[in-house]
């Protein structure tokens, strides 16, 4: 299909809210909107970050999500419980596929699962108890864990109990800190909230922890990663740069960062922010309490690489700033060889992506320096302050969703026709069985990193892998394929 | 009565910040700006407006304060 005119984009609009009762009709219509890239903020265009509506498929998670999954999760040398029934933990279990050096079970812990698997009786006679136990357990069988945190789950809240006194408790008789999250379930409308939560949870039992303490030698040109889970290793190739640049990087949070890390944080001279969404609350409360400045930065596809490292670099002195020039150059041949053989490939394809809180903007820069076109973005749980800052990035009169409703989506995808889904797992499978190449954008489909310029030559490779795969050729049987030639045929014979 | 959290952006303008309501807008106008005192009736970007009653000495930025609406 060719391009799709702002009066096109309308009446698909239209023509997909069609199928709603009128109050449904009235309030999805806000969260769907064509992009203008003349209009300041988003939420002239867009409603953000509220409530989704009772009986579509809606693809969010939850607070708890939010929390243990995004923020605390990765931190490895903490075990975090995931206290409360045995699910919540168990079908979320390494399925983000952070990455981190370290023996797991002996001094890293992220994949595993501690739960404290509530039962009836914790639930009718509370759970503290059985909390305490768990954590004198868990201090018997690892002992080499250096703290605890405790992720309540929807029951912790509705059943009232009193995490934060065990937590106090606890810390003081191990010595360790040991972090109660209030990040039940059903707080907020998406697992947002949970990264609020968790950033708040951190702000206050962890972040001073070092703030009378002066041992540690800073240097000028130390700096934290803020915001990268290093999926796949993304933190790792976003790293090396920063490194070969002349920066130190005192602290990853949170992928295979530690706690000490984030508590070495506030020394650093300057945050750099990648996941606005889930760490902007940390990064301003740093700025405020220690007066260090964070700068949001993309390290996706080389355009936005260099582009991002010297904003970095304009923050300290002429060394790092020689520094990043010289990374840029050296990376170049090397990121031109990528573009010189996936762009002919790639030219004009054109991408529809639905992820979290990050990517729909950040990656339209990796896909564009493939000569690849965003045609429609959308978040699942971003706010307007994501929005206001797609509606740059977007072309005009593109699609914007948020929060999709499953229906929605396949609507879309069948009107707009893209070469190129870029979403979570849920959407995978509906999408490839309608025959759309598809990429898992959360986990990046099991591949990654695709951050940084190694990065970046993963990413094109698995772009191409997916868009030119023969599979999709094939996608029709056969007898089907005759029945649609023959109608083609005849339709051009009359 | 939010609590607002203010900074200075880097295109030098305030922003304005409130968690709670999702909201993030630059500064527009303050009535009081002046070296003694800071504060007063505050116009965003988006048409809204806010007070505070003026906070003297001026605040250092970034920081957090308790707006009314206006
Ligand atoms: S909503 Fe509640 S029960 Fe469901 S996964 Fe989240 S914490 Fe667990």
């Amino acid at each position: 299909m060719t391009e799709l005119t702002r009066e096109d984009t309308e009446a698909l609009i239209q023509e997909v809210l069609e199928v709603y009762p009128e109050k449904a009709k009235k309030d999805r219509a806000k969260h769907l909107a064509i992009n203008d890239q003349e209009v300041e903020q988003s939420k002239k265009c867009i409603t953000s970050n509220r409530k989704s509506l009772p009986g579509v498929m809606t693809i969010r998670g939850c607070a708890y999500a939010g929390s243990k999954g995004v923020v605390w999760g990765p931190i490895k040398d903490m075990i975090h419980i995931s206290h409360g029934p045995v699910g919540c933990g168990q079908y979320s279990r390494a399925g983000r596929r952070n990455y981190y050096i370290g023996v797991t079970g002996v001094n890293a812990f992220v994949t595993m699962n501690f739960t404290s698997d509530f039962q009836e009786k914790d639930i009718v006679f509370g759970g503290d108890k059985k909390l305490d136990k768990i954590i004198d357990e868990i201090e018997t069988l690892f002992p080499m864990n250096k703290g605890v945190s405790i992720q309540s789950e929807c029951p912790i809240g509705l059943i009232g109990d009193d995490i934060e006194a065990v937590a106090k408790k606890k810390t003081k008789e191990h010595d360790k800190p040991v972090v109660p999250v209030r990040c039940e379930g059903f707080r907020g409308v998406s697992q947002s909230l949970g990264h609020h939560i968790a950033n708040d949870s951190i702000r206050d039992w962890v972040l001073d922890k070092r703030d009378n303490d002066d041992s540690f030698a800073s240097t000028p040109y130390d700096v934290s990663i803020i915001g990268d889970y290093n999926i796949g290793g993304d933190a790792w190739s976003s790293r090396t740069l920063l490194e070969e640049m002349g920066l130190r990087v005192v602290a990853q949070w949170s992928g295979d960062g530690t706690l000490s890390e984030m508590e070495l944080t506030p020394k650093v001279k300057l945050n750099l922010l990648h996941c606005y969404r889930s760490m902007n609350y940390i990064s301003r409360h740093m700025e405020e309490k220690y007066g260090i400045p964070w700068v949001e930065y993309n390290f996706f596809g080389p355009t936005k690489i260099a582009e991002s490292l010297r904003k970095i670099a304009s923050h300290f002195d002429d060394k790092i700033k020689e520094g990043a020039e010289r990374v840029i150059e050296r990376y170049k041949a090397e990121y031109e060889a990528v573009i010189a053989k996936y762009r002919p490939r790639l030219e004009g394809k054109r991408v529809m992506l639905y992820v979290g809180g990050l990517r729909p903007r950040h990656v339209i820069g990796a896909y564009e320096d493939l000569g690849m076109e965003v045609v429609g973005t959308g978040y699942e749980f971003g706010h307007n302050d994501d929005y206001d800052r797609t509606i740059k990035e977007m072309g005009n009169a593109t699609l914007i969703y948020d929060d999709v409703t499953g229906y929605e989506f396949e609507e879309f995808v069948k009107k707009v026709k893209p070469d190129l889904i870029g979403s979570g797992i849920k959407e995978k499978y509906i999408f490839q069985k309608m025959g759309v190449p598809f990429r898992q954008m959360h986990s990046w489909d099991y591949s990654g990193p695709y951050h940084g310029y190694d990065g970046f030559a993963i990413f094109a490779r698995d772009m191409d892998m997916t868009l030119n795969n023969p599979c999709w050729k094939n996608i029709q049987v056969p007898w089907k394929k005759a029945a649609t030639e023959e109608a083609e045929q005849l339709a051009v014979g009359a | 009565m939010p609590n607002v959290m203010i900074r200075r952006n880097d295109d030098g303008k305030l922003s304005f910040y409130v968690a709670k309501k999702d909201l993030e807008a630059s500064v527009v106008s303050v009535e009081t700006d002046t070296r003694e005192s800071w504060g007063g009736e505050i116009q965003l970007d988006d048409g809204s407006r806010y007070y505070i009653d003026p906070v003297s000495p001026p605040p250092a930025f970034p920081t957090t304060l308790r707006f009314k609406r206006v």
